[in-house]
């Protein structure tokens, strides 16, 4: 158990080293730098702007010092606006984080329900509605639903208010977000929910005499829950890009909308703060998710 | 006297007991007994049953019709529709100005002028006109064109340098396996779309000036640094499946066989062990398709998708944001058009993985 951790964490750590040294060399091959505005700036000034922030030296020394700092806290300053990277990047995240987390709960309470619904309702009207609903719901990009959303319910309904930040309004954005997370997670349940259903141990708890709630809730539905922990990883991933348009539709000043206004601007350590950021988020989500997943089943092995 | 010829079984012998027979047990049968034994069906392959097994499946033969009909009219309307997806509307070869943001089936006004004076009949805007006068019918089949071709070569990419690597892994097996594994392992755990972001825009500029003369310029620099994003990153867990599958093949007794014939390795490998992972590539690879449709027209919305004048579904849809609450239809079409495409793409690969994966059945 020790070892598999250990390889698992340490698999992480190289995997983000890889990220931010694949970032910082795609970044710098971006022709063009970030005090290359459409107001040229004078010779003289750029230089000692490139001067100050390192960008002057060969890019694999840029890199290195740019890691040393990071290791020491140190996010540097945004080469656009001047803020403090640390400051902006958190304020950005509580926003985009509040969303994701409420799009990820609504996913998996939503879908572990309709999911275990469809599997016992198994071929009639239920389970045909549901099965419906997810496969559309696979089938629709979250850009599509998110614009279509607005359309219809901001801009024609008028039912729900445009977003602002003294007055937000997660609902919609919390659809365009979840939905698809919430078809998957039906999908696996249901299968997951019909495979436990048909085991020797519900078999035998129904035949004891056990009632039939708690056979759902106990035998079948904690056995069926095991393959939907596997999702969680890709689902954090998922949701996580899938902000980035989803922000950009509602006007939501969260961190995936800046990612793609900090690439336009070449804001060089914006870019690969976010991206850091991001890809952090991401391993750990990924390495936590493998590791309940061995703890909640016993029977995987390590190796 | 014959019926004593048969010996009697031994005790404990494994031998058949003869005494229970006499000869007529033994005599050749007969032409009538013979033609009984004759199988009346006809002998099934397994691409046959599979494609019975497709035939009763109503979704996965929707999806087929489907998706001809999409096929078939994005390749028969370019040539019956007289405009062209980045050509301004002209009227008697002079610009049209009035022609822009027409609804479905409009006329501008120099259209209808044009009209009534000569009495011939121009060709309606099924879908009106976009913003800058342009047909957008004929936009749409272009976006369409474009969007599926992406997903298509895509996917094939994807299954090449998948199968490739995952064969060469799974057949060599030790210490090859391990680390070419560990390498899909790191790439697995990248932020694939955080990635492919940054490639595009590095590749849309710098292949600029490589392409720029030669005939690649027709896709544009979008199109390409698109499939050469899809071509480093996707193919991973293509390259992972054929490598289990070949793993559990290789150790069946054909191979051995083949193997102690003095077969060389590539030949084992395309005769005996790739037709046998046949199914489950195919399938993958179909669910590739739309994936990789997702992921263009995502791009495309965040405006790194083909470079206009080309368009895509996704670019569609995005150009369409700016005048949505006016012109909601530019945004439904190219939105509905995905969605159906995807549906579509996403019930044929399940039926096809119903129908071909004996492990499932």
């Amino acid at each position: 158990m020790a070892k598999y951790i250990f390889k698992r964490v340490l698999l992480a750590i190289v995997s983000i080293i890889i990220v931010s040294a694949i970032t910082f060399f795609v970044m710098n091959a971006i022709p063009g730098g970030p005090f290359n505005k459409e107001k040229a700036t004078s010779a003289q000034a750029q230089k000692v702007l490139e001067e100050r922030y390192n960008l002057d030296k060969p890019v694999p020394e840029q890199y290195v010092l740019y890691m040393n700092n990071l290791l020491h806290g140190d996010w540097g300053v945004s080469l656009h606006s001047g803020r403090d990277i640390w400051g902006e990047i958190s304020s950005r995240f509580s926003v985009s984080a509040r969303l994701g987390g409420m799009a990820a709960a609504v996913a998996i309470v939503l879908g572990l329900i309709l999911g275990a619904l469809a599997a016992l309702t198994r071929n009639r009207l239920p389970d045909r509605a549901i099965v419906f609903f997810t496969t559309l719901g696979t089938a629709m990009p979250s850009f599509v639903l998110a614009t279509l959303l607005l359309l219809v319910f901001c801009l024609k309904l008028k039912l729900v208010p445009v977003w602002s930040s003294s007055n937000p309004n997660y609902v919609l954005p919390i659809i365009a977000l979840s939905v698809y997370p919430m078809a998957y997670i039906t999908r696996l349940t249901k299968t997951s929910m019909l495979d436990a259903l048909n085991q020797d141990y519900v078999r035998t708890a129904k035949a004891k005499g056990v009632p039939n709630w708690k056979v759902i809730f106990k035998h079948a539905l904690r056995n069926a829950l095991i393959p939907v922990i596997t999702y969680v990883g890709p689902m954090v991933a998922y949701i996580l890009t899938g902000s980035m348009v989803v922000e950009n539709i509602f006007t939501i000043g969260g961190l995936g909308s800046s990612f793609v206004t900090s690439i336009t601007n070449r804001d060089y350590t914006m870019i690969m703060a976010t991206t850091i950021f991001l890809a952090i988020l991401m391993v750990i989500a990924n390495l936590l998710t493998d590791i309940a997943y061995k703890f909640v089943d016993p029977r995987i092995t390590f190796d | 006297m014959q019926e004593e010829n048969l010996k009697k079984r031994q005790f404990l012998s494994a031998q058949v007991d003869l005494s229970k027979f006499n000869r007529s047990h033994f005599e050749a049968a007969t032409e009538d007994e013979k033609r009984q034994q004759d199988v009346m069906g006809e002998s099934t392959t397994f691409l046959k049953d599979g494609m019975r097994r497709l035939r009763k499946n109503p979704l996965a033969m929707a999806s087929i019709i489907v998706l001809l009909l999409i096929v078939l009219t994005i390749i028969v309307a370019p040539s019956f529709v007289p405009y062209s997806y980045s050509e301004i509307i002209s009227v008697n070869g002079k610009r049209d100005k009035s022609a822009a943001n027409l609804g479905p089936f409009e006329y501008s006004k120099a259209e209808q002028r044009y009209m009534k004076s000569t009495g011939e009949k121009l060709f309606p805007h099924i879908l009106g006109t976009d913003s800058l006068s342009r047909d957008y019918f004929i936009r749409v089949i272009y976006g369409t064109r474009v969007s599926l071709s992406v997903g298509v070569v895509a996917a094939i990419m994807v299954l090449i340098i998948g199968l490739v690597y995952g064969s060469v892994a799974g057949y060599f097996g030790g210490r090859v396996d391990l680390i070419m594994m560990r390498i899909v392992d790191i790439i697995y755990s990248l932020p694939d779309m955080l990635i492919i972001i940054l490639l595009s825009v590095v590749f849309n500029e710098r292949l600029k000036p490589l392409i720029d003369k030669t005939i690649l310029r027709v896709l544009g620099t979008n199109m390409i640094s698109m499939f050469l994003v899809f071509g480093l990153l996707y193919w991973v867990s293509m390259a992972r499946l054929i490598r289990g599958q070949i793993l559990s093949i290789k150790n069946n007794e054909y191979v051995l066989a083949a193997k102690c014939i003095g077969t060389k390795n590539g030949r084992i490998l395309r005769r005996h062990i790739l037709p046998n992972c046949l199914s489950v590539i195919i399938i993958t690879t179909a669910l590739q398709v739309p994936s990789a449709i997702f992921t263009e027209s995502y791009l495309s919305f965040l405006g790194l998708g083909v470079s206009a004048p080309l368009t895509s579904l996704g670019s569609l849809a995005n150009d369409a944001r700016a005048g949505m609450q006016s012109y909601p239809l530019r945004l439904v079409v190219p939105a509905v058009i995905i969605c159906l495409i995807v549906l579509a793409l996403n019930l044929l690969g399940d039926g096809l993985r119903d129908a071909f994966d004996s492990k499932l059945n």
